[in-house]
């Protein structure tokens, strides 16, 4: 449930602060500010007409762009005649409230990136079209007709075509190739620099010299593909970010209270000793001590603990938990980036640089392919040289030329590339493509338990006792409609079926105790063990047990010892039960662990308290690692000392709390209820409904894998053919720039072909699932969603 | 048949010309926001500009 305050004036007023303003504005000079704000809320066309027309709102306001996939809006203003911070009202007023991050204030890249790679892939893709066009001429035999002034015409001018293409469009390889070299390292761009090289050197030299008019078409062409195949694997999922820390998660402002007043500062301004108010739903910024009211703090996302916590007056309260329930005043203990939560960001972990890991695959071929053709290269120039110098030179760049591993350098990007495109489809969405290079060479596999395996707040409510009457449940459900604790909650939700709440007088909620009212005459306690015991009621009976009928089953042996949260009730001062809250495993986690558990080392990593142990120790069997009540730190430190015995680690996990752990990992996933809400830094960014079908992910990442490496091999052969031409001298133009493109499609067919195919079986497999979800009962959730979170 | 001399060159420019448009589109950000100018041409009115004075959005990478 969320609330939605009407907007105060005062409620954006840090943003007209000079830091904040000048840090958050894109751009800004005396008479126009532009500033980009993220409205999560835009979500249709009429969306995009409202937010484009704002300047008809408001004077001072000038043009707004929409960009709808990235749920953005820039806006231009004139800043004498309008304040960001009206601006923000504006909007939030009109429904679309922009999302202020505390991240927002670190510079923002942009990507200029992309936008030089187009222009470097239409260079190209001009000249290839033209010098392509022009050679035919040659090709056909035109020049028979015209003259030998054509060859040369023809030569100088796709030489002016190739100078952009060499010096512009390769750019990129060349320092690539050379950064790798000064590393001591062959990567794919070593041998494809070289490539280059030596076909414009020989071109210029046919050319100058008169000879012919060289190989431009094919050296266009090849930067061309090279580049298509660079700009498919860029994909970028907009809207997902996959470097987010803690400053994602935090808000940019909190509410400072000074005095008898209250104003919002920016998070950034926060110092150690101030007095904070958080509401409902609100977030804690920084470690703290809780001054006044009774608090209940959903730390599920820091630490894992999968119910709420209550705390009192003086309590120490970790950042990054969220308060549910009414205002409360803390005194902040720690800076916000020193506390107890963000300061796991100190690790070494982060400072960790993964790229130069990057598309081992084909680097690693790339490394033997490279000395292979250098060695054919000299054999053949040692070959020709006692015969005709000129011919031995000529077959060792032929060989150089035939073998710019054009078609080997696209393997990769279009395998996995397309492989990155399928599962985007399926809710698993990929960093980049050569995630899948490592999710193929995993062997342990290590989960986090709360959000991952089980859904919080999701779990079955079973009633531990004599079955209750009809008229008792609906007693109680009528007590627990005057609660908005949590467990009340859901204990309601769970009993809510065809009662009619019966009216209740002197209600009473004792923070941290209980319930305690009148239904029907009828004095009714509900609460925690202790605080019936306190009151004369003998709990936790353990007379005969049995399940009542009407609540839903329940599969735990001993659920007084081992199951979530239990609230107890009491009638009369009589004690009845307990109703015990578990928290539910998601549908089909148990296959999975089972299916997993054949190929994998497993692991359980929990920050919550052990009461569960057996339950996953029957689910993990008893290989498995379970570790419970661990620390951010501790899980990190856990991660790494798999990868001390060897391990190729898979850190599966959700929240801030699991974020160094899923760094660490060689693949982190980070599974979300919702793709647009809040997840850690991660390589995978899955849905939490993919969960179950992780086995299958896998599959298909080894799969596409095993695509790459015949696709390897198909242009190897193809490279064994233009070699063996090139190094008994005879290669002409016209087979360069036959073979060159032949090659390169006929790679990219196979390799995107192939794995869109063994795709269609993750597709096939979803609608299985999906039919059986809906003929197949569902025990496993009372209650479908998990609100709230990170929204 | 020597007419080729001159046509070639003509094409070229040509090509050029579409060259520069392919630029001018890249360098105006046409390439980054590919989902809201399909819903933009489904608005019935024209956003209307004000006069001069009031701020552009200027198109330049962030």
């Amino acid at each position: 449930m969320r609330i939605v305050r009407p907007p105060t004036p005062n409620r954006f007023a840090y943003l007209d602060s000079h830091e904040v303003r000048a840090q958050l504005v894109d751009y800004s000079d005396a008479s126009l500010t532009r500033v980009t704000f993220l409205l999560p809320a835009i979500h249709c066309i009429a969306c995009v007409w409202l937010l484009e027309n704002l300047f008809r709102l408001k004077a001072g306001i000038g043009e707004s762009q929409v960009n709808f996939a990235r749920k953005e809006v820039a806006i231009a203003f004139d800043p004498d005649r309008v304040k960001l911070s009206e601006i923000a009202v504006l909007l939030t007023s009109l429904g679309y409230e922009p999302k202020l991050n505390l991240a927002d204030l670190d510079a923002q890249p942009g990507n200029p990136a992309t936008r030089r790679l187009w222009l470097q892939l239409g260079v190209a893709g001009f000249a290839f079209g033209n010098a392509m066009f022009f050679s035919l001429t040659t090709y056909f035999g035109l020049d028979a007709f015209i003259g030998p002034q054509l060859r040369v015409f023809i030569g100088w001018l796709n030489l002016l075509l190739a100078i952009p293409v060499v010096g512009f469009s390769a750019a990129d390889y060349y320092r690539s190739a050379w950064t790798s070299l000064r590393r001591r390292l062959l990567n794919i761009d070593v041998p494809i620099s070289g490539g280059i090289a030596a076909i414009f050197a020989q071109s210029v030299w046919e050319v100058a010299s008169g000879r012919g008019e060289g190989y431009f078409d094919s050296l266009c062409g090849l930067v061309f593909f090279l580049l298509c195949g660079k700009l498919f694997q860029q994909k970028t999922f907009e809207r997902l970010a996959f470097d987010r820390d803690y400053k994602s998660f935090f808000p940019l402002s909190v509410t400072r209270k000074c005095g008898m007043s209250e104003e919002p500062i920016a998070l950034a301004q926060l110092a150690t000793g101030d007095h904070l108010i958080i509401r409902n739903g609100e977030l804690i910024p920084a470690d703290a001590k809780l001054i006044s009211g009774p608090a209940l703090i959903d730390y599920s996302f820091v630490t894992g603990e999968s119910e709420p916590v209550e705390k009192r007056a003086g309590d120490y309260l970790y950042a990054g938990g969220r308060q549910m329930g009414g205002a409360i005043e803390l005194e902040t203990l720690k800076l916000v980036s020193q506390s107890y939560l963000t300061s796991l960001w100190n690790q070494e972990a982060f400072r960790k640089d993964r790229a130069a890991s990057l598309n081992a695959l084909t680097n690693d071929y790339s490394q033997r392919f490279t000395k292979i053709i250098i060695l054919i290269a000299l054999g053949a120039a040692i070959y020709w040289s006692p015969i005709s110098p000129s011919k031995a030179l000529h077959a060792f760049i032929a060989v150089l030329i035939v073998a710019c591993p054009c078609a080997l350098a696209l393997a990769a990007p279009f395998a996995l590339g397309t492989a990155q495109r399928v599962l985007g489809t399926q809710q698993v969405f990929l960093k980049n493509p050569y995630v899948l290079e490592s999710l193929a060479q995993i062997d342990a596999i290590v989960f986090d338990k709360t959000g991952t395996l089980t859904a919080a707040g999701a779990g079955a409510v079973g009633w531990q006792g004599l079955p209750l009457s009809e008229t008792e449940e609906r007693w109680l459900y009528s007590m627990t409609r005057h609660s908005t604790h949590p467990l009340a909650v859901r204990i309601g939700e769970a009993i809510a079926r065809h009662h009619f709440p019966d009216p209740v007088r002197s209600f009473l909620e004792t923070t941290g105790c209980g319930i305690e009212g009148n239904v029907a005459g009828q004095e009714i306690w509900l609460g925690s063990a202790t605080w019936l015991e306190s009151r004369g009621v003998a709990c936790c009976s353990r007379t005969q047990q049995t399940p009542s009928s009407g609540s839903p089953k329940l599969e735990i042996p001993n659920p007084i010892n081992h199951v979530g949260a239990h609230v107890h009730v009491a009638v009369n001062g009589h004690y009845r039960g307990c109703y015990v809250l578990a928290s539910a495993l998601r549908t089909n986690s148990a296959a999975l662990i089972r299916h997993l558990s054949v190929r994998y080392e497993l692991a359980l990593l929990s920050g919550d308290n052990e009461k569960e142990r057996e339950r996953f120790r029957n689910l993990f069997g008893s290989g498995a690692h379970l570790q419970f009540n661990q620390s951010p730190l501790d899980k990190l430190g856990f991660i790494k000392s798999l990868q001390r015995q060897g391990k190729r680690v898979m850190m599966v996990g959700d929240g801030l709390n699991d974020a160094g752990a899923l760094k660490q990992a060689d693949v982190g996933v980070a599974v979300v209820e919702h793709v647009s809400a809040f997840s850690p830094a991660s390589d995978i960014i899955a849905s939490a409904a993919m969960m179950p079908r992780l086995a299958e992910v896998l599959r298909y990442a080894k799969q596409s894998v095993t695509t790459v490496r015949a696709a390897f091999l198909i242009s190897t052969i193809y490279n064994l053919v233009g070699v063996s031409i090139a190094a008994s001298g005879n290669l002409s133009p016209i087979v360069c720039a036959i073979l060159m493109p032949l090659s390169s499609v006929s790679v990219v067919a196979f390799a995107s072909g192939v794995t869109a195919w063994l795709g269609r079986g993750l597709q096939i497999d979803e609608l299985k699932v999906a039919r059986q979800k809906t003929s197949g009962p569902q025990l496993s959730t009372l209650k479908p969603q998990r609100t709230g979170g990170a929204a | 048949m020597s007419v080729i001399f001159l046509l070639i060159p003509l094409s070229i420019l040509f090509a050029i010309a579409f060259l520069f448009a392919f630029v001018w589109s890249v360098r105006s950000g046409q390439y980054e926001d590919t989902t809201t100018p399909s819903m933009r041409v489904l608005l019935d009115e024209k956003t209307v500009r004000q006069p001069d004075s009031t701020p552009k959005i200027v198109s330049k990478p962030k």
